[in-house]
């Protein structure tokens, strides 16, 4: 193998490990906020991805359809919980407004612009909008019912949802594969290498986002209260700060950020209803190495991944995913032997 | 009905299914299919349900037993039955290699584990050209009995639940001995089944391996009764299905496998066959309905069906059990004046905190010495360090002369060291008795093939024996039986103290023993220890109510900011400046 | 009565089975100081821990003229009512400013300044240590912290849990100290302690719980004399 393979291989491992990234940081966020180990989050990488793709294609996305059947859920589980809390006209109508108001009018919106041709940028922005609020309101429908149940309860939900979506993504999206057109055909020649518009893409919005989150959770109230409720679920309902308010937060979050690596990556493979799901556990093992706690490790963990994947890939394509997958088992030996398990304190 | 005749009838019923006419196929082949799943989902309910180990990947044991017996059979021209024991062996040296590794996985990084090597394994069977690749093996022979084929759904009915009954019965009998509290101890309080010899990662081993037989077993008959066998139904998603099977079921239930496998196997049938009449699309929605219905299945019954199912039948409660021979004690030597134990400058560092600071002091045999001092003084992490839970960074601990420092907990346990917690440690759901029988674990010997084929009873009968003695012992007789979590929390402190009793220790150290006790019964407490000075055990006790330590103890130790300050009789304690100061409070 | 602030009524808390509270009943005023003393494990932090929302309880429980039964932690904090726990349940690895900050998450942005002052104002410890992860805090400190997060969210009602717990002697006379400078303010605090001499001095009325329930009450003045409770709490020396 020469040098420019080499190279290439490289470039294209960072490529995919900073989506790989961007998802870590969302799932490591999601599990310290609410404790679900969120498997779906791949599901809205693809959903974001063929929403974007369908959008370029000057088509109407399913997704218009699925935000609305999930707001429609989500309110009768709010009218559920109302039930129990007491009805109040005031938070009757905010819980219509987030569940049915809000979803109602992008759908609207999506509808009246797809097919208008505005360009990239536009249909960019409308994913993002489109796919974020399926976020809070899938935790309202699955996971906030049980929000005290253990970990593993969780888990297996999480696994159920990503059933539930996947078919859903069949549903709505149809078996066909899709991709969208590259933001640039251009090309830059560094040296020996060549860069696509594309790749240069994924690094600067890759690097705009991290930079955005790092200031929200640094700067921000919102962005404390959610630090505050993942180092201390008590202490943080104890000064006031709603666990349902963090967990839509963290949903939120992941939805938008799923919908960001789908957009990013939707030009560079064809993407299907369920691709979404080896994606989204590539972003795991990356989070996993961050011990499922740190964000600063996770970001060079997720860069290492992609670079393997991409070396497998070559050497041995048949093996690309079990060589992956297997990496993972020695991280998961070493990060539960160096987690700290003292059961009793003084 | 009491459950023995309801296991008769379920297994009479069963015999009979294929032979009663009108009996469609296509319900027995429904049912074959119910058999196979209850197989692997039987031992996620070990394994999982009991044991509290999440394995998605469990499928892929199905995966070597099937594999293995079609290559032998189609490449190798082997018999069928001939490549059980093979099919076996692959699959438990499979278990042995992944559960080495997955055992040590700690919190939920275990299930995501079992993840990784459930999709590693998943396409490794699909890209091997030994296994066929994406074609898999097609034309394994069916299995036969004396030339007749069973080819029938009808025929192969037996094996199958033949296979479902055995694997059921032996599994319960597991779990109703030694080894079986070993692991259920495991799920509630690792620390607390270390505490009294139990190896966590052995014994966590010894289930992953038995669910992963029970799985090959499962995957050995697949590819008779199918007779071609590809990677589709050994993945990730297959594993799920199995872990929903437990879950429904209700996880820690043995029959309830039975009953969670009849559901979801039923449940899948009826939405194929369901969904595209309801909603006209083919087959799209399965996924979702069968994602949904887990979810809300989670939201409305965390717990599963088969504790639902139960409540229904009659409780059998459990007589006491017989005496029995008596089991051998540890003599204790009365007459050697050296100390028991010794800590010489004993330390350990949290990062940059110093929880316990050249800590030295001794305990002499068949003496009653306390370590007081306020909270956070580090008398629990000076306990953990005398028990090997947590590992020295200086010093020396040594009991009867032999250093111990940096030992397992387990092989401190075998000294004769038995300890109680500051937070109770039993497993709420077992009885009282069978909390304390784990106590007596060192004392037994049978192991999981004595117990599946009862052997064990004898040893096992003495085992429960010696813990009632012990419940007798601490005054707790009449909550024998009952669920450790039903007793108040001072009682369930005191049955700690019969668990530990049950060693037959030769020092018992006890962390806050009087704690939630009322006065008379604090008197009693101090009456029991007294009486096990006399026989010789010494006791090391960390306890608040300075009433009680100082009626009873020969020698105090205070710490104070994981420092001594001060050691001696209740006497000069009671008066010295620096305990005064820093502890019992100033001239008052 | 009309100053009562809170006010429970045979209120009982089970963890499965086992009833750690049986049917009690107490109340506190405004600006008066209610001690609840009793040995470890007689169910003096599960009943803080109900009144707070954070465990279910049966029983009637009303906060300043409001029903409490159906509001959880979050809104209970709303009404004026703050615990500090027994584990403080700080956020161990932020700074002492962004704890407090948090601490004042329901509190109007310009009111939280306003309230963050005069915390620092009173624990000057703090405002030195602004910038200090709580995590790395002496025992005194984070008890400190605690106490000051839980200030900045306008508390009518201030509920303390072993507030000395662990603490070298020299630090619990600061704590106490500090109790009665925030009693000045009109500030209502419910006590929950072990260190029995030292509550009763701080308190106006006193609860002895044992087992669950409550044994004795009265004055706390009167109590501290009472012998029964002197044999059984305060009797070492």
């Amino acid at each position: 193998m020469d040098g420019t393979i080499l190279l290439f291989l490289l470039q294209d491992g960072i490529t995919n490990g900073a989506i790989y990234a961007l998802l870590g940081i969302a799932l490591v966020l999601v599990f310290a906020v609410t404790r679900v180990i969120f498997i779906p989050q791949g599901e809205f990488v693809a959903f974001g991805a063929l929403t974007y793709a369908l959008l370029e294609s000057g088509r109407l996305p399913g997704t218009v359809w699925l935000l609305v059947g999930f707001g429609v859920a989500a309110f009768v589980f709010d009218l559920v919980a109302l039930r129990r809390s007491g009805f109040t006209p005031a938070r009757l109508t905010s819980a219509a407004i987030v569940d049915l108001v809000i979803p109602g009018l992008l759908a609207a919106a999506t509808w009246s612009i797809a097919g208008m041709g505005l360009g990239n940028v536009v249909h960019f922005a409308l994913t993002v909008a489109l796919i974020t609020p399926l976020g809070p309101l899938l935790y309202k429908i699955a996971y906030r019912p049980i929000a005290d149940a253990s970990v593993l309860t969780l888990l297996i939900a999480s696994v159920g949802v990503h059933l539930a979506l996947v078919g859903l993504g069949l549903v709505f999206f149809g078996a066909e594969g899709l991709r969208a057109p590259a933001v640039s055909d251009l090309m830059l020649t560094v040296g020996p290498l060549i860069v696509t518009a594309q790749s240069i893409a994924v690094y600067v919005v890759t690097a705009i986002a991290i930079l955005a989150l790092w200031l929200f959770f640094e700067r921000t109230l919102w962005g404390k209260a959610l630090r505050a409720t993942a180092v201390n679920g008590l202490g943080a309902r104890l000064v006031g700060i709603r666990t349902a308010f963090s967990g839509t937060l963290a949903f939120a979050l992941a939805a938008s950020v799923g919908a960001l690596s789908g957009i990013l990556v939707a030009p560079m493979t064809t993407i299907y209803y369920d691709t979404g799901f080896l994606i989204g556990l590539k972003g795991f093992v990356a989070a996993i190495i961050g011990g499922l706690a740190s964000h600063p490790l996770t970001a060079p963990a997720a860069l290492a991944v992609g670079t393997v994947e991409s070396l497998a890939a070559f050497f041995a394509s048949d093996m690309k995913e079990i060589v992956v997958f297997s990496l993972i088992l020695p991280v998961l030996v070493w990060r539960s032997l160096t987690a700290t398990h003292v059961e009793e304190e003084d | 009905m009491s459950p023995r005749r309801l296991l008769t009838a379920f297994v009479v019923v069963l015999a009979l299914v294929p032979v009663i006419p009108g009996v469609p196929v296509f319900w027995i082949t429904l049912l074959g299919n119910i058999g196979l799943a209850a197989l692997v989902a039987m031992g996620l309910v070990l394994l999982t349900g009991v044991g509290g180990m999440t394995s998605f990947g469990q499928a892929a044991f199905c995966g070597f037993g099937a594999y293995a017996s079609a290559v032998l059979t189609v490449s190798w021209g082997w018999n069928p039955w001939a490549t059980l024991p093979v099919s076996l062996a692959v699959s438990g040296a499979a278990a042995v290699v992944l559960g080495l590794l997955t055992v040590r996985l700690s919190g939920h990084f275990l299930p995501l584990g079992t993840i990784a090597w459930g999709l590693a394994l998943y396409y490794l069977f699909g890209n091997l050209e030994i296994l066929g690749r994406h074609d898999g093996i097609s034309g394994i022979p069916p299995l036969s009995i004396g030339g007749y084929a069973l080819t029938d759904p009808r025929t192969v009915h037996w094996p199958i639940w033949g296979a479902v009954i055995v694997a059921g019965i032996a599994t319960t009998r597991l779990l109703d001995s030694r080894v079986g509290r070993a692991i259920r101890a495991l799920r509630r309080g690792q620390l607390a089944a270390e505490a009294f010899g139990i190896d966590a990662s052995t014994t966590k081993l010894i289930v992953f391996v038995y669910a992963a037989l029970l799985a090959g077993l499962s995957g050995w008959l697949y590819a008779h009764v199918q007779r071609t066998v590809t990677q589709t139904p050994f993945g990730v998603s297959a594993g799920i299905e199995y872990l929903f099977m437990a879950v429904v079921g209700g996880s820690g239930q043995v029959w309830g496998a039975v009953v969670g496998a009849g559901l979801v196997t039923l449940l899948k049938e009826a939405l194929q066959r369901l969904v595209p009449v309801l909603f006209g699309t083919g087959a799209q929605l399965e996924g979702v309905v069968f994602g949904v219905v887990l979810v809300a299945l989670l939201q409305v019954a965390r717990d599963g069906l088969w504790p639902r199912l139960a409540a229904l039948l009659p409780a059998r409660l459990r007589p006491p059990p017989e005496p029995a021979e008596d089991l051998t004690r540890r003599s204790i030597d009365t007459t050697r004046k050296t100390p028991l134990l010794v800590l010489d400058g004993a330390r350990k560092q949290f990062g940059g905190l110093t929880a316990v600071n050249n800590v030295s002091f001794q305990v002499g045999r068949g003496e009653i010495v306390a370590l007081i001092g306020p909270n956070g003084a580090g008398k629990s992490t000076t306990f953990n360090l005398i028990t090997g839970v947590t590992r020295l960074t200086a010093g020396r601990v040594s009991f009867d002369g032999i250093e111990i420092g940096g030992t397992s907990p387990q092989a401190i346990a075998r000294r004769g060291v038995a300890r109680t917690f500051q937070h109770v440690k039993l497993n709420p759901d077992m009885t009282v008795l069978e909390n304390v029988a784990l106590g007596a674990h060192l004392r037994g010997r049978s192991g999981v093939i004595a117990a599946i084929l009862r052997l064990d009873r004898r040893d096992e009968a003495r085992l429960l024996a010696e813990a009632a003695k012990q419940i007798e012992r601490v005054g707790l007789a009449e909550h024998m039986m009952k669920p450790a979590g039903s007793l108040a929390l001072g009682q369930q402190r005191v049955v700690e103290i019969a668990r530990a009793l049950a060693m037959d220790p030769e020092l018992l150290l006890l962390d806050e023993p009087a704690a939630g006790l009322r006065h008379f019964e604090k008197g009693a407490l101090a009456d029991l220890l007294r009486r096990l000075r006399a026989e010789g055990v010494s006791v090391l006790l960390v306890e608040h109510d300075m009433g009680f330590v100082m009626g009873l103890t020969d020698h105090i130790v205070v710490l104070d900011f994981g420092t001594k300050i001060a050691e001696g009789p209740p006497e000069v304690i009671k008066t010295h400046p620096a305990v005064l100061e820093a502890y019992l409070g100033g001239a008052a | 009565m009309s100053d009562v602030l809170l006010e429970l009524d045979d209120v009982t808390v089970a963890y499965g089975k086992v009833q750690a509270v049986r049917g009690v009943s107490l109340a506190v005023r405004a600006g008066e100081i209610v001690t609840v003393i009793g040995a470890n494990g007689a169910g003096k932090s599960t009943l803080l821990n109900a009144t707070m929302g954070a465990l279910p309880a049966a029983g009637a429980a009303r906060f300043a003229g409001a029903d409490l039964a159906r509001l959880g932690v979050e809104d209970r904090v709303a009404l004026g009512l703050c615990l500090v726990p027994e584990r403080r349940e700080l956020f161990s690895t932020m700074t002492v400013e962004d704890n407090l900050v948090l601490g004042g998450f329901r509190v109007p942005r310009a009111e939280s300044r306003r309230i963050l002052a005069e915390v620092y104002e009173r624990f000057p410890r703090l405002r030195e240590r602004r910038d200090q992860t709580a995590g790395t805090m002496s025992g005194g400190e984070r008890q400190m912290l605690a106490m000051g997060r839980a200030l900045m969210s306008r508390p009518k009602l201030l509920m303390l849990d072993e507030p000395s717990l662990g603490l070298a002697p020299r630090i619990v006379a600061d704590i106490f100290r500090i109790i009665a400078d925030l009693r000045a303010t009109g500030v209502a605090i419910l006590l929950v302690e072990q260190n029995a001499r030292a509550a009763l001095a701080a308190a106006d009325h006193a609860h002895v719980m044992e087992l669950g329930e409550v044994i004795a009450s009265g004055p706390a003045a009167d109590l501290a004399r009472d012998e029964r409770i002197v044999q059984s709490y305060l009797g070492i020396h």
